[in-house]
């Protein structure tokens, strides 16, 4: 394994070290250990069932309402230990909005949708969660398509549309660090390109982990790639680099499609 | 294959026709809302309406909330393995009992050992108990039917399991499980043999006093009219007036089910 070291770049935002994972005695995580920076856009590439997804899930503790699993090793997010006796995953994933890979609206109306979290951690007044939807789904470039009709359900928006309301749902609960699972997967070439702007306007405040498929698309949008083979972290480094200079054989072999 | 379809149909057909042909012509504002009068022969089953409505409500009052509480542990709290595999177990099997056996156990248990005696308590008791799988059952699936995805997608903004469940989970599977209990309540309404024993009185024409007075109801007014009575020749047009109301009763809310989950699915679909 290759380690990466984050320098210059900007600052550490998730320190991983040591991260080993384990579905039942299934491990599907090796050892990783990686730096990832502060307001840029890291990538997590690799094929099917290498661990990105799962890699991802470990950063908010998503995997922990899955029976059977286990973490060891640590997370350090501004140097907090994720994972340590005193952590409390509420406030975590409060501070580290997720985006799913298919798009999990709630069938209530867009207002609704969006004021989930925001009401979920005891704002009740109205005005102060009209504010907070207008903002989050401006932040989500979807406020002018929708700001007429705050109150239809969620389900009748398009494919992009609603993966453009999870994206503006998370981010109202004012998040640092903001992971998405494959957000554009299953989405058309438009709404992908809509999404993918997106990402780069929310990276000059947030921290964005993304998985990815599309080895373009980690081209497109990310600083930082980070290559995951078989539960290994392959190699990390500056995307340009990944890309044109892969210093390992697995990594050249995935991007020039050899495999995957 | 086809024919036994119409015979199907013609012989639901023959008993419908049958109880409101015959039940029609008792049915009068006195009959509902009346005493009976000489052992049933005279007069109404208001009582036995009354009797049947606080059995129902009495039942469901204690069941639904038990029955939803229990699906929600297992479903969404309990880890799945053996002990989860053994309750439902227990519930299947517990749905299987032929009701007379709850008519004992209600006996044994609330009538005697808890000593309520013959009364709406331990009638509703032994329904409830009788009723209770129906509505776990139901608010199991009602919830299994929520996709996960709306879980994970409250839990990842930082709700607690809690929330998730009470906000994006239990309102999306609300209308399955009030359609399992409506259905539950049709069952009770309609059974004899667990309110037999613990609850039911031959002929009581006045209206209970407390929870702990015996009640007429529906279903055995309907088996005293047609085998327990003396005459009973002369009183078998009410019991088909009495087999008309309970029909209704038992439709009505089998139909109230079926608008319900429709108008449920119109709200909330993913």
């Amino acid at each position: 394994m290759v380690e990466w070291k984050n320098n210059g770049l900007s600052k550490t935002k998730i320190h991983v070290s040591n991260l080993d994972f384990y579905y039942g005695v299934t491990q599907a995580l090796f050892d990783i250990t990686m730096d990832i920076p502060s307001q840029r856009v890291t990538a997590l590439i690799g094929p099917s069932g290498c661990g990105k997804s799962t890699f991802l899930r470990t950063l908010n503790r998503m995997n922990d309402i899955i029976d059977g699993t286990r973490v060891t090793g640590q997370v350090l997010i501004d140097d907090e230990d994720i994972y340590g006796s005193g952590a409390d995953v509420v406030s975590l994933r409060k501070r580290v909005g997720m985006v799913f890979q298919k798009s999990n609206p709630f069938p209530k109306s867009l207002f609704d949708n969006v004021a989930y979290g925001p009401r979920t951690h005891g704002i009740k007044n109205h005005k102060q969660l009209s504010d907070i939807v207008e903002r989050s789904l401006r932040r989500a470039a979807l406020w002018d398509e929708v700001k007429d009709r705050l109150n239809v359900s969620a389900m009748d928006l398009s494919g992009g549309q609603q993966q453009r309301l999870c994206i503006a749902r998370a981010l109202a609960i004012e998040p640092e660090i903001l992971l998405m699972d494959e957000p554009a997967s299953a989405l058309d070439p438009k709404a992908t390109a809509k999404i993918e702007d997106l990402i780069d306007q929310l990276s000059d405040d947030y921290t964005i982990v993304i998985v990815t498929h599309n080895m373009q698309q980690a081209a497109r949008v990310s600083d930082v790639t980070a290559f995951f083979y078989e539960g290994h972290l392959i190699e990390m480094g500056q995307t340009e680099q990944i890309f044109t200079k892969p210093q390992q054989k697995r990594t050249e072999d995935y991007i020039t499609g050899r495999f995957g | 294959m086809r024919l036994t379809a119409y015979f199907v149909i013609l012989v639901v057909g023959c008993i419908v026709f049958e109880i409101i042909w015959r039940g029609a012509r008792v049915m009068n504002w006195e009959f509902l809302f009346s005493m009976p009068r000489r052992s049933g022969a005279e007069g109404g089953i208001l009582p036995a309406i009354i009797g049947t409505f606080l059995l129902v409500a009495g039942s469901i009052a204690a069941a639904f909330p038990l029955g939803v509480a229990t699906a929600i542990y297992l479903s969404e709290y309990a880890r799945q393995g053996r002990f989860t595999h053994a309750v439902r177990v227990a519930i299947a099997t517990l749905a299987g009992i032929p009701s007379i056996v709850f008519g004992l156990f209600g006996l044994g248990l609330f009538v005697i050992f808890f000593g309520w005696g013959c009364s709406i308590m331990s009638g509703c008791a032994t329904l409830a108990c009788m009723i209770l799988p129906t509505i776990i059952v139901s608010s199991e699936e009602a919830l299994r039917a929520v996709p996960q995805s709306l879980r994970e997608g409250s839990l990842a903004l930082g709700a607690t399991k809690w929330q998730t469940i009470w906000s994006n989970v239990l309102p999306y599977s609300i209308g399955g499980m009030l359609t399992g209990t409506i259905l539950a309540i049709g069952r009770a309404a309609g059974e004899t043999a667990p309110i037999l024993l613990t609850v039911a009185a031959f002929y009581l024409p006045r209206l209970p006093h407390s929870a702990f007075d015996q009640v007429m109801a529906l279903p055995y007014h309907l088996y005293v009219l047609s085998t327990q009575h003396p005459d009973t020749a002369a009183v078998q047009p009410k019991a088909y007036g009495t087999a008309l109301v309970l029909l209704i009763l038992v439709l009505g809310v089998g139909l109230a089910a079926i608008i319900l989950r429709i108008r449920v699915r119109k709200k909330y679909k993913w």
